[in-house]
């Protein structure tokens, strides 16, 4: 006789009149009780809010009124410190602002530098930054659609993935000697050649990950479990999405064709043959199908970069920019003076300022630098893609009821070093 | 009523069921629809963006798949046909403080210092270490010894600081502070963490080995 939603019309006193049979005077003490909405502290000790997210969700029942997302439980003053650290030494802070994809934020930091000084970097570091930018995106994507699917409640799938993330990390590894804060893209290329062998291995991983990606799409995909807590969950429109500067697979997944390594391809994008996949619903399901195609797009690339990865210098070979070899500093007085100078003061930009911003695996991750013509970025702003989709957290849940608030944490893939800062 | 019907509804639909069931894949045929080749279209906006043709209504699955799927439950038993098959794998854990992960010669883990052959400690003093670090966490003092050499009479480093950027082992000219492969130094304090000189030669003296062939390993990349 009743539905959820007439209930919600009816005032409070109806509700409780039509359950118990009440004498007069308890309708009369009912009609002086108000029923406000109920307020939950969700976090920053939740296990499903991904780190340190608070959000103070009001509640009618089960529904979500309104949302208010409280950020700043991680913030670090990152963009501070930077200030006060020459390139180099600021590059190791961009390992920790998403901590699940690297060697992305890395890359725009190095891209953006490389604007200001004016320079091209070797082409072999170019294909070396774009393998294992793709790798972190594999990365990325591994950590955010397997434990999305772990708060819904899939937990299986996850220690999949994790087992995938082990093998990647140990990729990270061999070539930078980090596992996870890699400090190995840098403004000029990268610091060291890639190990003899890792190719191949990269290479033998790369032929079994799709039967690992279709092992996930088996338990997922089409399980009706699964399409109940993620279909018609979350749907932003093109425009909401927009509105909103949504980027990445957010954005993607309203429709909405954009990524920049197609509309303003950065280092050797332009030579690789992929596909951007797009949604057409923008719900949860759709960014999680987008995803498992990203999936499938980066082994492309990655297989591609394999293929035609070039020799040569993996850093530009001016000494007053990358440190010089350690057997010629060991030898020649220049470039001992130029390593010293390099590790002390540093190299000083020419100034200007530049937006860079680059396809990372949550959205369009970019970098604002501005230079004074000294050895330390005057200022240094970063544009998290995370921040933008967070904020719109209340637009996305508003009517939503509050498991499907953990749906949409895990489809917006919030990662809050890069939120917080 | 559902018993009954299901035995019926396998004889007749017998061949499409199967096939649906065991073939379906609709994995693919989402990336067919919905992967927009996006080579030519650098707008914003979904240009040349394919959206699949509505099904017409004799396409597609028919009433009595759909309805064998809903109630047979095939896509939740073919998930867990897959975890299943994960049974007979060879795990992919390893027992750890008996077992341990390859590592490269690249690795990172805790500082050193090390001495020549002789037994004479590396480090001069330069303190470009001291300079690159972006956390801060080395202190050198220097003096000048008794037989005239430049050495250092303070290195700490403060471990709880410590980002390992490997900043420190890319600067020092003469190889004297590196990062060894060891990564099993935790501690009950804090205070045992600000290592200092004494704390960090024993180290090198402990790691040299490793620490020798992590760098002749490593030398034609450096």
């Amino acid at each position: 006789m009743y539905t959820p939603t007439s209930l919600h019309e009816l005032p409070p006193e109806d509700i409780t009149n039509s359950f118990n049979q009440q004498t007069g005077k308890d309708i009369i003490a009912n009609q002086n009780k108000k029923v406000r909405a109920f307020t939950v502290n969700f976090g920053p000790q939740h296990p499903a809010a991904h780190g340190v997210l608070r959000l103070i969700l009001e509640l009618h029942g089960e529904e979500i009124l309104r949302c208010d997302p409280h950020v700043g439980l991680l913030h670090r003053g990152t963009e501070k410190l930077i200030e006060y650290k020459t390139y180099l030494q600021a590059l190791p802070y961009f390992d920790r602002l998403d901590y699940v994809s690297m060697m992305s934020n890395e890359q725009v930091f190095a891209l953006a530098v490389e604007k200001l000084l004016n320079i091209d970097i070797p082409i072999r570091a170019k294909y070396i930054r774009v393998l294992f930018a793709e790798i972190s995106r594999v990365l990325n994507h591994l950590m955010s659609v397997l434990s999305h699917a772990m708060d819904v409640g899939a937990l299986t799938p996850f220690l999949w993935g994790m087992e995938e993330r082990e093998k990647l990390m140990e990729f990270y590894e061999r070539v930078s000697g980090a596992r996870l804060h890699a400090a190995y893209v840098r403004p000029g290329g990268v610091s060291q050649d890639i190990p003899a062998g890792l190719l191949d291995d990269i290479y033998m991983w790369a032929t079994q990950f799709g039967d690992r990606i279709d092992e996930v799409e088996e338990l997922l995909t089409d399980n009706r479990i699964w399409k109940l807590r993620t279909v018609g969950v979350g749907v932003m429109t093109a425009e909401e999405a927009l509105n909103h500067s949504f980027s990445g697979v957010m954005l993607r997944g309203s429709g909405v064709l954009y990524d920049l390594r197609k509309n303003q391809p950065y280092e050797v994008y332009d030579k690789m043959d992929f596909d951007i996949p797009v949604g057409t619903n923008g719900d949860c399901y759709d960014r999680y199908l987008i995803r498992m195609a990203e999936f499938r797009q980066s082994l492309r690339i990655i297989f591609q970069c394999l293929n035609d990865m070039p020799a040569g210098p993996v850093k530009v070979e001016d000494y007053k920019i990358s440190p010089p070899p350690r057997a010629l500093m060991k030898e020649d007085m220049e470039s001992l003076i130029h390593h010293f100078l390099l590790f002390t003061k540093g190299y000083s930009v020419p100034p200007g300022e530049t937006y860079t911003a680059i396809e990372a695996p949550k959205g369009e991750m970019g970098v604002y630098v501005v230079s004074d013509g000294s050895e330390r970025p005057y200022r240094c702003k970063i544009r998290a893609p995370g921040f933008a989709h967070l904020a719109a957290f209340d637009a996305i849940s508003r009517g939503h009821f509050l498991p499907d608030a953990v749906a949409i944490i895990g489809t917006m893939d919030l990662v809050f070093g890069e939120v917080d800062r | 009523m559902v018993l009954s019907t299901v035995p019926l509804l396998l004889r007749s639909t017998r061949t499409p069921l199967l096939r649906t069931a065991f073939s379906r894949a609709t994995v693919r045929a989402f990336s067919a629809s919905v992967v927009a080749a996006a080579e030519s279209a650098p707008g914003a906006y979904p240009k040349g963006f394919r959206l699949p043709r509505p099904e017409a209504w004799d396409e597609g699955d028919s009433a009595l798949d759909r309805a064998g799927r809903l109630y047979l439950m095939t896509e939740l038993f073919r998930g867990m046909y897959v975890v299943l098959e994960q049974y007979f794998r060879a795990p992919f854990t390893i027992y750890y403080p008996f077992e341990k992960g390859p590592i490269s010669p690249r690795f990172r883990g805790e500082h050193a210092l090390r001495r020549y052959p002789s037994g004479e400690e590396r480090c001069i003093a330069c303190k470009l270490c001291e300079a690159i670090c972006p956390a801060l966490a080395i202190t050198i003092d220097a003096e000048e010894r008794i037989d005239g050499s430049r050495r250092t009479t303070k290195y700490d480093i403060d471990m709880t600081k410590c980002i390992y950027c490997g900043l420190c082992q890319e600067s020092c000219p003469v190889d004297a502070i590196v990062e060894t492969p060891n990564v099993e130094y935790s501690t009950e304090t804090r205070e045992e963490l600000l290592y200092n000189k004494e704390k960090l030669l024993a180290n090198g003296d402990k790691w040299e080995q490793e620490i020798q062939f992590g760098l002749d390993a490593d030398s034609q990349y450096r």
